[in-house]
């Protein structure tokens, strides 16, 4: 029921959206004519300039391009950021996890644009390196609390009989704590992934004209040109094909998992 | 030379002295028990042999060579933990492979160790499960199997059969013994459980507060206890408090008061008049209806207060005449001899001089 309300349902008129004419000053043109000459009913007008240009296809990839190394770079950062919270004693832990989502309280354009004051000086503004900086910034937090609440459970007897067994520091983080955590990996990096691909604030604010992703390019159809069709196509093909990324990836670990 | 020797080793945790002044030698081939009550410091202790933890003062020496640099994973000692540590996403094979993939096996040798690994522990047909599909005894058997298939000099066993049942523990125990046999590694055994103790080892320490109270042979340990704490710590004791009146070489008097004097044994050197402590196992008491013979030369008349009818013997609880309970277990070796005596039968406990042992610490 709950799928059905708030992600079904939507969907559906995304879909119906996107087979419909442009209105002529923005929203949806009607689907019976009213009027002579008026363009109405359904059309795959919208689909047809997706697949007729190269351009789409390759703002899709930068943008995949840009999620995938904010996601990574991610990753990396606060590993170690879980990692010690998870091994710190307990009475600190809540209030290390309390600094990781402290930004949250102020607000997220606020944070953005503090972003271009620090990076204004060293001439770094506006370029593809500006957007990542405030991606990872910006969705740090959400790589952070999955890490950590699955490293927190880890019993530590484990790495105690790695080490016993001989496995030294390198050896006993990616044969027990690594495959361990690799749920807290997976779900931290679709919090990142997903939301990375959909955000159009930071491109917009950090980077230049070259760094739009799929997300600016929704914004734009909704407020800017007011191709409403177009701009539920772009979201539905979006949402396609991080669906196409995430059964990729289940698949994948599923055949770990049976490998293993 | 032993082949694990602990010379004065000492471990503080802030104001406490968990391991205090501790010195003892393991043979090669042992199956050595750390015995004592919980907080004694047998884990401290035992961590500080498999190197996760370092001793304040003393040494720990394994083949005469110091260990003190030498860190956990390099050391030729492996650790069965209490919780078994499993690797969850290992299978059975997987874990059992791990030290020999660190130790760098080649992998037709791994299989193989692997293979003879999983018969010894009996799971031929377990390799390729994961251990939340095995039942404790199995995943004991898997804890137990890791830690060998590398042949350490020194196997630790951390209150290895804790989580498991009294009869499952038991078959656990019997197969322990088995094992050691068949591989010949030296084990060293931390338990609580003075049972299990007496059961398994060749040899055992008592541990209390820190120090070790006595060493010796599980025999020696339940026959000759060196102190209270140890006569009392190991098997069921009734104790009696009095005072030496004489010596005879290891024939000693002692006047508890209430009960006159009791002939008893104890160690060479006990002066008249020192205050000592009588202890007696409850299963060398006779007991008989007043008026009966008996030809033992410590008598006292009591009175039944309860009895426990545990199967293969019967406990009797009697009340003596200096107001103090003492304890008399007796076999039910033949049927239908559930009850020699009713509660509140007037009755003599008698015990030979042999069986009370004196002790004055």
């Amino acid at each position: 029921m709950f799928l059905v309300v708030f992600f079904l349902l939507p969907a559906l008129i995304m879909v119906v959206a996107s087979l419909r004419y442009p209105g002529e000053f923005g929203g949806l043109a009607p689907l019976v004519s009213t009027r002579p000459g008026e363009e109405a009913g359904l059309t795959l007008e919208s689909y047809r300039v997706f697949f007729s240009d190269w351009v789409y296809f390759e703002i899709f990839a930068k943008s995949f391009g840009v999620a995938v190394l904010t996601t990574l770079v991610c990753l990396l950062m606060a590993y170690p950021v879980a990692a010690l919270i998870a091994r710190s004693p307990k009475r600190y832990r809540d209030m290390m996890v309390l600094l990781v989502v402290l930004p949250f309280a102020s607000n997220f354009l606020v944070r953005v644009y503090a972003w271009m004051i620090m990076l204004g000086p060293f001439e770094l503004l506006f370029s593809r390196f500006a957007v990542i900086c405030g991606m990872v910034y910006v969705h740090l937090p959400f790589m952070i609390l999955p890490l950590y609440t699955n490293l927190e459970k880890h019993d530590p007897a484990l790495l105690d009989a790695a080490q016993d067994l001989g496995a030294n520091a390198w050896q006993r983080f990616w044969r027990v704590t690594f495959p361990l955590s690799l749920p807290g990996v997976f779900s931290g990096s679709a919090l990142v992934f997903i939301p990375v691909l959909g955000m159009f604030a930071i491109p917009e604010i950090l980077g230049g004209k070259d760094d739009w992703i799929v997300g600016n390019m929704i914004k734009e159809s909704f407020l800017g040109t007011r191709d409403w069709p177009f701009g539920s196509m772009l979201s539905l093909m979006l949402t396609l094909a991080v669906l196409a990324v995430a059964a990729a990836a289940s698949w994948l670990a599923g055949r770990r998992m049976s490998r293993a | 030379m032993a082949l694990l020797e602990i010379r004065n080793v000492t471990r503080r945790f802030g104001p406490l002295t968990a391991v205090d002044d501790v010195s003892l030698a393991v043979e090669a081939g042992e199956f050595f028990t750390l015995l004592g009550p919980s907080g004694c410091g047998k884990t401290t202790l035992l961590r500080m042999i498999a190197g996760f933890d370092l001793p304040d003062a003393g040494e720990i020496l394994l083949e005469g060579a110091d260990m003190a640099d030498t860190p956990p994973e390099k050391r030729p000692i492996h650790t069965v933990f209490q919780s078994y540590a499993l690797f969850p996403h290992m299978t059975v094979a997987q874990n059992i492979a791990f030290p020999l993939r660190m130790a760098g096996n080649a992998p037709e040798q791994i299989s193989a160790k692997v293979r003879d690994a999983l018969a010894l522990v009996h799971l031929e047909a377990k390799g390729q499960q994961y251990p939340h599909e095995l039942s404790g005894g199995q995943k004991q058997r898997v804890a137990l199997a890791r830690s060998l298939v590398s042949r350490p000099r020194v196997l630790l066993l951390d209150e290895p059969l804790g989580a498991l049942d009294a009869k499952l523990r038991e078959e656990m125990q019997i197969e322990l013994i088995d094992m050691q046999r068949e591989v010949g590694i030296t084990f060293v055994f931390v338990t609580h459980s003075q049972n299990e103790a007496l059961a398994l080892s060749s040899r055992i320490a008592v541990m209390n507060a820190g120090r070790v109270e006595q060493l010796d042979e599980p025999s020696r340990l339940y026959g000759f206890p060196r102190n209270r704490f140890v006569a009392d710590f190991i098997g069921k004791i009734n104790l009696f408090n009095g005072e030496i009146v004489a010596v005879d070489g290891e024939r000693v008097r002692l006047r508890v008061a209430g009960l006159g004097e009791i002939e008893a044994r104890g160690a060479a050197g006990l002066r008249p008049g020192t205050p000592a402590t009588l202890a007696l196992r409850p299963e060398q008491v006779r007991l008989a209806a007043i008026g009966a013979a008996l030809d033992l030369p410590n008598r006292h008349p009591g009175k039944v207060r309860d009895f426990l009818y545990i199967g293969d013997v019967t406990t009797y609880v009697i009340d003596l005449q200096n107001g103090q309970r003492m304890q008399a277990l007796l076999p039910n070796s033949s049927p239908g001899r559930a009850k020699f005596f009713e509660v509140g039968d007037a009755v003599t406990a008698a015990w030979p001089a042999e069986a009370g042992v004196v002790l004055t610490e």
